[in-house]
């Protein structure tokens, strides 16, 4: 199986890790990453304004790219996995945006939301299967405890997202398990860890990294995986608690698979 | 041609805000057979109504006609004033230019083309109304009360005291209801099984009353003043009439671990239980899921233990058939699941409980005994958080499980709650979040003050974001205070969710077994919401309690009783005159195909052999439908069914309705 697949900026340059054991991952699970040519940024924040289209653009230009090949579109990050979703939310059920939004781009065949969406972990979780998963594990995880941390941008809104429960998901944590690790559930696991406010407002960032951090480590876990690389920024540098390691949850894939 | 009165209604500005009156009144004058044609503010009143018993006699007129709401609203009034001139009252037709017409449009030329349609339509089908005459039927002298709650309790009690004999079916294995499961009541905090139980024992000890425990409602059929309703009575694998109450089968029967319902599964009970000291019947049940003796065949411990020989392994379901002048619903509610509402953390944390759990924790018959204290460790909760309104004023439900309507008794219970909390444990610290308080209500705001001022709850204005329980055992309550504009933390050890209640879920199958109707939340809707509060529009069936909408103890109360004495009023009548307005066959047509009796909903029609030779030597046997009269409904089913235009409804004939039609194309 082939996918079209939108990297985004962060994964080319501070989060390459993401990307990369991604991608190895796929192979070894028997899927292909298709990367679109010519990508562009997603903007990195879903733009709220319903009169403003030219963010949107970049991403119905990947979105229609993807249709034409009838491919799924995947995306790893978070944030670009919350724009496209939105954007093509937007190309299904809002007439203004698309009559817009097509009169600027003059695309051969005008875009109306026709390309699915899917993150990397849904792809594992309803493609693959994460019972496939586990028995394709050649490096099982045992006793180590692992807390997933979502964030907010992977889940919500939850009924555009359509990924897992936004207030008590389970998608991470059946990832966890079908590694052979066990997961750790603590309460800040879907809070905000301060996301762009650590470049001016940083004190903001750091004590809610600090209480996703702590409260991970209250509750056992020897480490923290996440699918955003804003969330490892601000969870690493900003959080105050340095003995916590977190990590990509595609890293911990490619070594269960025994990639590494 | 009969001789035609049309008589147009302003309805103050309601018609005449959108309609041109006048103009309606003038064209309708013209009509071929119209001989009066008039318009007046307020047709209805007395003044109006004089109108047209002096119309009828100064132009003799043969039909009238008139234009103004709907007929559910006054065509009963104009049927009276028409026969008080000396017509039959079947002579009337009522075009209605309120509700069909004004209401809807806004431009006056449109609304005046269309009202001058209806009216005309009216006109044409006056012209091939017949005198109708009315029937009686007799009145069944006993009512039924589904659901053996406060409501039901009530409402049969006061039946039973004007000397009728009724009914009561309750689904349970005993009557109470939701007020068994409750501590206190507010605004007076008496306790509420010594308010309840005298009542449940007096409708064991009334002679006119009949209860139905563990029993649920099969099927209805019939109409007002004589339903006849078939009940299934759930086997309890006890003998009802031999057992005693004495609860030596509960206290031998091995199996411990069933969830007992009475607690809410908070605790668990025997296979074998009496739901709780005070159940009536005080009669045991064998859990048959739980059972071993009817699950996997052996034990029967039970049964060595009774003395009295109650216990009947055997026992199947029976059914009672029984006829009724009044049926009377009274389903009541139930908190709604809340298990969507994640991040309460209420399936997460044995520390978070809804408020009806939260009563059972402070009842002494309770899962603690009426000690406040913890699920999870038994510990007593220093702080407890209360959050209002889960689940009701939620508009485009995130969860898909919240209501849109306020759920009416909320506010008060958690107030008298934060109350008993303080005042059994002044060193607990309680909060309540809101978003308003309601307490409209004799003594209820009083209530709900006496417990911000003088047992210092804190209320505080804004809803929770997230209920976090901690590694330490303590939940983290996020909320935002609106007042002060900030987002606070409270550490509580226990948090209390006011959740919606909604009706329960057997409202809705009964309501399609009484052909009564519900609205899009389950409750069931009342004849006219202002003026007809306790009826349901289905004829013969009446509301009482929480199924009709939310509303508190005294509420309820009250509403039972006026249901009781809407079905006393029935009762007292021998005998109810019967729509005219019913199905006949003509017999030159019908082929006796069945498909009218296949599709009747009734039961109204059967099928005769007759002669239909004029030689007296030879026969021609052909069989015919026959419609009884006093069971047909009029819905016109049967007529539509006809492949052979046998069938035809008085009042409703099919040449009326395309004289109708016609005229509408005209």
């Amino acid at each position: 199986m082939t996918y079209s697949y939108f990297p985004g900026c962060t994964l080319k340059t501070k989060a390459k890790d993401l990307d990369r054991y991604a991608r190895i991952s796929a192979e070894a699970l028997g899927f292909t990453l298709e990367e679109i040519p010519d990508w562009q940024c997603c903007g990195g924040v879903y733009p709220m304004a319903k009169n403003e289209i030219a963010t949107k653009l970049s991403s119905i230009r990947a979105l229609a790219n993807a249709r034409d090949k009838e491919q799924t579109l995947v995306t790893l990050c978070s944030a670009c996995h919350n724009v496209l979703k939105q954007v093509n939310h937007d190309m299904q059920t809002d007439e203004d945006i698309v009559r817009k939004a097509n009169n600027y781009l003059k695309l051969d065949t005008p875009y109306q939301g026709e390309a699915q969406v899917l993150h990397y972990l849904e792809v594992l979780r309803d493609i693959v299967g994460f019972d496939t998963l586990k028995s394709k594990v050649t490096n099982p995880l045992k006793g180590k405890k692992i807390a997933a941390y979502y964030g907010c941008l992977l889940l919500r809104p939850g009924k555009i997202m359509q990924m897992d429960n936004p207030e008590n998901p389970t998608i991470l944590e059946d990832f966890i398990r079908a590694i052979g690790a066990t997961p750790v559930i603590y309460p800040m696991r879907n809070e905000c860890c301060g996301g762009y406010l650590t470049l001016d407002e940083k004190s903001v960032a750091e004590s809610r990294s600090n209480k996703v951090m702590t409260s991970a480590a209250d509750m056992g876990a020897d480490m923290v995986i996440t699918a955003c690389p804003l969330c490892l920024y601000n969870l690493r540098k900003n959080s105050g608690v340095s003995d916590l390691p977190v990590i990509y949850f595609t890293e911990i894939l490619a070594q269960a698979l025994g990639l590494e | 041609m009969l001789r035609i009165g049309v008589f147009v209604c302003h309805c103050g500005t309601n018609i005449a805000g959108t309609v041109d009156v006048k103009a309606v009144a003038e064209t309708l004058g013209k009509e071929p057979a119209v001989v009066f044609s008039t318009d007046y503010p307020y047709m209805c009143s007395e003044a109006g109504q004089n109108i047209i018993k002096d119309a009828i006699k100064e132009y003799q007129l043969e039909g009238v006609v008139v234009c103004s709401c709907s007929p559910r609203m006054h065509e009963a009034t104009f049927r009276k004033a028409v026969a008080a001139a000396g017509l039959n009252p079947y002579m009337l037709e009522v075009a209605n230019i309120r509700e069909q017409c004004s209401w809807i449009h806004k431009d006056m030329a449109e609304g005046t083309a269309k009202a001058i349609v209806l009216g005309r339509t009216a006109v044409a089908k006056v012209q091939l109304n017949a005198p109708l005459t009315a029937g009686e039927s007799p009145v069944v002298k006993r009512a039924l009360v589904i659901g053996g709650g406060i409501a039901g309790i009530q409402t049969a009690l006061d039946i039973a005291e004007a000397g009728y004999p009724v009914d009561i079916v309750e689904k349970e294995p005993t009557i109470g209801g939701k007020m068994t499961q409750i501590d206190k009541t507010f605004p007076t905090l008496d306790c509420s099984s010594c308010i309840l139980t005298p009542k449940m024992v007096e409708c064991a000890q009334n002679e006119n009353i009949t209860i139905y425990s563990y029993s649920e409602v099969e099927a209805v059929t019939g109409f007002v003043g004589n339903f006849s309703v078939k009940i299934r009575r759930k086997a309890r694998f006890v003998d009802e009439d031999k057992c005693t109450g004495c609860g030596a089968c509960t206290e031998k029967c091995p199996v411990k671990n069933a969830p007992d319902a009475y607690n809410l599964g908070l605790s668990n009970r025997h296979a074998a239980y009496i739901p709780f000291a005070q159940a009536i019947p005080n009669v045991a049940v064998l859990d048959k899921e739980r059972c071993i003796k009817l699950t996997k065949g052996k034990c029967g411990l039970c049964s060595t233990v009774c003395s009295a020989g109650a216990i009947d392994y055997e026992q199947q379901d029976s059914f009672v058939e029984e006829k009724y002048g009044a049926i009377v619903a009274a389903t009541g509610y139930n908190p709604i699941n809340i298990d969507g509402y994640d991040e309460f953390a209420y399936s997460q944390s044995k520390d978070v409980v809804t408020s009806l759990e939260f009563e059972r924790i402070l009842k002494a018959d309770g899962p603690t005994e009426g000690h406040l204290a913890r699920l999870s460790d038994g510990k007593q909760p220093k702080t407890i958080v209360f959050v209002q309104c889960v689940g009701s004023r939620e508009s485009g439900s995130a969860h898909g499980c919240g209501k849109e309507y306020c759920s009416k008794i909320c506010c008060m219970y958690t107030a008298k709650h934060a109350m008993l909390c303080r005042e059994k444990y002044p060193d607990t610290d309680v909060y309540v979040f809101y978003i308003d308080v309601r307490t409209p209500g004799k003594n209820y705001d009083e209530f709900y003050r006496r417990a911000v001022e003088q047992y210092g709850v804190h209320y505080i204005k804004g809803m929770v974001g997230k209920v976090a329980p901690q590694a330490d055992g303590t939940l983290d309550v996020q909320a935002s205070d609106l007042i002060s504009n900030e987002q606070l933390h409270v550490k509580a050890d226990m948090v209390v969710l006011a959740a919606a209640i909604e009706p329960d879920k057997s409202a809705r199958p009964l309501a399609t077994m009484l052909t009564a109707s519900m609205d899009t939340n389950d409750f069931f809707t009342e004849a006219h919401a202002k003026l007809r509060p306790v009826e349901s529009p289905t004829a013969g069936v009446f509301l009482s309690g929480v199924c009709q909408g939310p509303k508190d103890i005294p509420e309820t109360v009250a509403q039972a009783g006026a249901a009781a004495s809407k079905v006393i009023g029935l009762l007292a009548k021998d005998k109810l005159s019967c729509n005219p307005c019913v199905a006949h066959s003509n017999e030159m047509k019908c082929n006796g195909c069945s498909s009218c009796a296949n599709v009747c909903p009734y039961g109204a029609i059967t099928y005769e052999d007759k002669d239909f030779s004029r030689r007296k030597d030879g026969t021609m046997m052909r069989r015919v439908a026959s419609v009884n009269e006093a069971v047909c409904q009029g819905c016109g089913a049967c007529t539509v069914a006809c492949p052979s235009g046998a069938m035809d409804l008085k009042g409703f004939a099919t040449s009326q309705i395309m004289a109708e039609v016609d005229a509408i194309c005209k």
